[in-house]
């Protein structure tokens, strides 16, 4: 065993640190502290073009697709690079759409869009959760009917997020109603958001940041935009899911938040006493600084098992739950420990960590069932993992 | 970057295994808890043949040179099998001990004999305060006549009762914080003035209660400088803690294995008790939380071979273990039901266990205060 990155890795991290240093600015991230985990604002998006302009968007991608072909684990540095300066860059555009195209797209496709999604030139929200087809995606009821060139989308999809911010919705629709197999008769597009006939409303969540509804009017989408077979969509979406195993859990920085609370508690006083003298808090902060560290090795192996040319399983289920739960226990300790002013909104006059703890307690509640139910992957742990039968 | 074991760890591994599933069935393991040595001697020779006793002494004190995590291995797998017998006491609390403090000659005369299963030592350090701390140690060592003379009692001290030394950490001056004045000795378990008794515990295993009455001991019998042992039994703690973090990981991986295997077994309401999504979830957890231990544990033992800082990772992964493994085996019994309450079963061994090192060695809250002071908190 061996718990140290290589050479190669610490100069591509120093690069990378390099790289954000100069280009980051404050305003990119305020734009996402407190409370925009899902938003991409317009410094958000300048910041994805400059990581697109750099060949970072594409880092791992084959050159021929233009990346820049480097090792698989690399993704994985730039990504913990990334949240350790409290940023974002890159989203379904990078972790789904172009995986699948690069796979089952034609030629064309590939030349249209690659290029476009590699330079942060375009992003897609992810259009496959209908108000009736959740964690069992396959029962989704949005139809797209075979028109000559185009095919006719009706339908509702829910919690696109990002449909009012981006350009493209990434659509998984229902090609044919016959198949008993619910899950044969799905197909993938890509659509233009201001395509005659969508309707975007937006939902606002308790998190504060908005997701949408996307309604589909007789929405008209030529068949181009199909990617991969008719009816094969469920295959492609299953198989993205294998692409950024090691990625899920990056959405909240933990160590960030614990080691700001950490800090908190060492500056402020209560009965003239800091708090980090409190057993109380000594004990909890301890805990988290341990579960951070589990998270960050759970995260490694899998990204180690991504390098070495497995696609984690078991084990990215495994680094999901523990990294997504250990998310909701930072703001429930955290909102613990900072007693009546843990009510204090981002923003609000004397809001302690500019509201961040405050903010996660309410965020971080979807974590365990969005983009895969924690219940289902416990399923698979104990399915896949130990061999248990199951009985759907 | 590499989660894997090395090759020849892999072959310690299945080594230990298939010795241990030989030599050491579950049946032996029940009958040796009424056993008054509590382990058969000659098990004892064969994992000196093997070389086991001496993995981690160097080659020149009859060792075989191995690191760290090539004990982390060999533990996991003895904890798996809930190995009885003074492994634990002899070759890591006391041959660690003397190995980090000794003289050379020291050393060289108790190391090999250690190595070779001839010599059982173990450390006596716990008193009836109960507490890991330099402060807890209040049994005193009093010099005369070129001679030092033992009083009081030490207590949770593991296979005493059949150690030929005894390492007793124990104050020889009141200094001005609680880590100066203590001193270790080399103490014959035979010596005049020592009384043993044997504990009943929740694991089974042998600690003991050991009072010394004016025992005396030559000047000579010192390991490690007069009144300086502390930082020695200090370093010999946070590697014994990882070794025993490595032994839960074992109990509960296997914990695991045996719930799993049930669980497709177990015929309820027509169907496999494991079909049942809660059961799906129990399992979940548990494997959650073995692998979590793991690679805590196994980033400490890393740590420890390599020779980087690793207070906060031991501390870690001490109190992470402690609960997880504890949770784990609570699932355990929870999974079997009543069958996993009946002694002859093995549910019952792994759950003792679990409690029992769970509080040695510092339990959760302990390792998480050591962790708050290395925040800074
Ligand atoms: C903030 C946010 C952003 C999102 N962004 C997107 C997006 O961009 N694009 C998109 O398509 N979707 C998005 N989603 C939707 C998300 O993927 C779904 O919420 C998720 O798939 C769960 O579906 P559901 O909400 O319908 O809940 P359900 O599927 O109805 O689940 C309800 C509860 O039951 C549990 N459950 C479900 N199935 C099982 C089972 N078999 N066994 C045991 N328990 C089960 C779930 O874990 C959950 O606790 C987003 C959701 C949120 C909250």
């Amino acid at each position: 065993m061996d718990f140290a990155f290589g050479e190669k890795e610490e100069e591509f991290r120093q690069e990378v640190r390099d790289f954000l240093s100069e280009v980051v600015t404050p305003e990119m991230v305020e734009e996402r502290a407190g409370g925009k985990y899902y938003e991409r604002g317009p410094h958000s998006k300048e910041l994805m073009r400059k990581v697109g302009e750099k060949g970072w968007l594409a880092l791992t991608w084959p050159k021929e697709y233009g990346g820049q072909g480097r090792p698989l684990g690399d993704r994985f540095i730039f990504a913990a690079e990334m949240l350790n300066y409290g940023v974002a860059a890159g989203g379904s555009g990078i972790a789904i759409v172009a995986p699948i195209l690069m796979r089952h797209g034609t030629e064309e496709q590939k030349k249209e869009w690659l290029p476009k999604i590699a330079r942060g030139e375009i992003e897609f929200s992810l259009g496959y959760t209908e108000p009736d087809a959740g964690t069992d995606l396959a029962s989704l009821q949005t139809r797209a009917v075979r028109d000559g060139d185009d095919y006719i989308i009706n339908g509702q999809k829910v919690y696109s997020t990002m449909a009012h911010q981006v350009g493209y919705h990434w659509l998984a629709a229902r090609t044919n109603v016959d198949e008993p197999k619910k899950h044969k008769g799905i197909s993938l597009f890509m659509v233009d958001l201001k395509s005659p006939g969508i309707t975007i409303r937006p939902l606002k969540t308790i998190a504060d940041e908005l997701t949408t509804e996307v309604f589909y009017d007789n929405v008209r989408v030529p068949a181009k935009n199909r990617v991969g077979e008719e009816n094969q969509g469920w295959y492609y979406i299953a198989e993205a899911l294998d692409f950024e195993r090691s990625l899920v859990v990056n959405i909240v920085n933990s160590e960030r938040i614990v080691e700001g609370l950490i800090e908190y508690t060492k500056e402020t006083k209560h009965k003239g006493r800091p708090l980090a003298e409190d057993p109380f808090v000594r004990q909890g902060l301890a805990q988290l600084w341990i579960e951070v560290n589990i998270k960050r090795l759970l995260g490694w192996r899998t990204a180690w098992l991504e390098s070495q040319g497995i696609v984690p399983n078991v084990e990215a289920a495994v680094l999901k739950i523990f990294g997504h739960e250990l998310d909701q226990r930072v703001a429930k300790t955290g909102m613990e420990i900072l007693g009546l002013y843990a009510q204090l909104e981002p923003g609000s006059k004397w809001a302690p960590l500019k509201g961040i703890i405050e903010h996660l307690y309410r965020f971080a509640i979807h974590l365990s069932y969005g983009g895969g139910s924690h219940e289902l992957m416990r399923t698979i742990i104990a399915s896949r993992g130990m061999g248990l039968p199951r009985l759907h | 970057m590499d989660f894997n074991l090395s090759e020849e760890q892999e072959m310690l591994k299945t080594t230990a295994r298939d010795f241990l599933e030989k030599e050491c069935p579950k049946s032996l393991v029940r009958q040796m808890v009424g056993d008054e040595r509590g382990y058969p001697p000659e098990l004892w020779r064969k994992m000196a043949d093997l070389g086991w006793l001496g993995l981690i002494f160097p080659e020149k004190y009859g060792g075989l040179g191995g690191s760290f995590l090539d004990l982390a291995v060999l533990q996991e797998e003895m904890g798996r099998a809930c190995l009885p017998g003074p492994f634990f006491s002899a070759v890591i609390l006391g041959g660690l001990f003397v190995l980090n403090a000794g003289s050379e000659e020291q050393k060289t005369s108790l190391l090999t004999k250690v190595a070779n299963g001839e010599l059982i030592l173990t450390l006596a350090l716990t008193e009836p305060s109960a507490g890991y701390d330099a402060a807890s140690v209040e049994v005193e060592a009093i010099s005369d006549n070129g001679d030092y003379v033992i009083s009081g009692t030490k207590l949770f001290v593991p296979d005493a009762h059949i150690a030929n030394y005894i390492i007793c950490i124990a104050r020889t001056k009141k200094g001005t914080a609680p880590e100066e004045g203590i001193t270790a000795f080399l103490v014959d378990g035979k010596s005049p003035g020592i009384s043993c008794t044997v504990l009943k515990t929740i694991a089974g295993d042998k600690l003991c209660e050991v009072v010394f009455d004016k025992v005396r001991v030559p000047k000579k019998n010192i390991v490690c400088k007069l009144d300086q042992a502390w930082s020695a039994v200090e370093k010999t703690l946070q590697q014994a803690t990882v070794a025993k973090c490595a032994e839960m990981v074992g109990g509960a991986q296997q914990t695991v294995q045996m719930s799993a295997d049930y669980l497709k077994e177990r015929i309820v309401f027509g169907l496999p008790l494991g079909s049942f999504q809660v059961m799906h979830y129990y399992i979940g957890n548990m494997v959650v939380d073995v692998d979590s231990s793991r690679f805590l544990t196994y980033e400490a033992a890393w740590r420890l071979s390599e020779g980087l800082p690793c207070a906060i990772n031991i501390a870690m992964a001490k109190a992470w273990t402690s609960n997880a493994y504890r949770r784990v085996t609570a699932l355990g019994e929870q999974i079997f039901g009543g069958v996993g309450f009946i002694e002859d079963h093995d549910m019952p061994l792994y759950f003792r266990r679990a409690k029992a090192a769970e509080v040695t060695l510092g339990d959760a809250s302990f390792q998480r205060e050591l962790v708050a002071r290395q925040l800074g908190l």
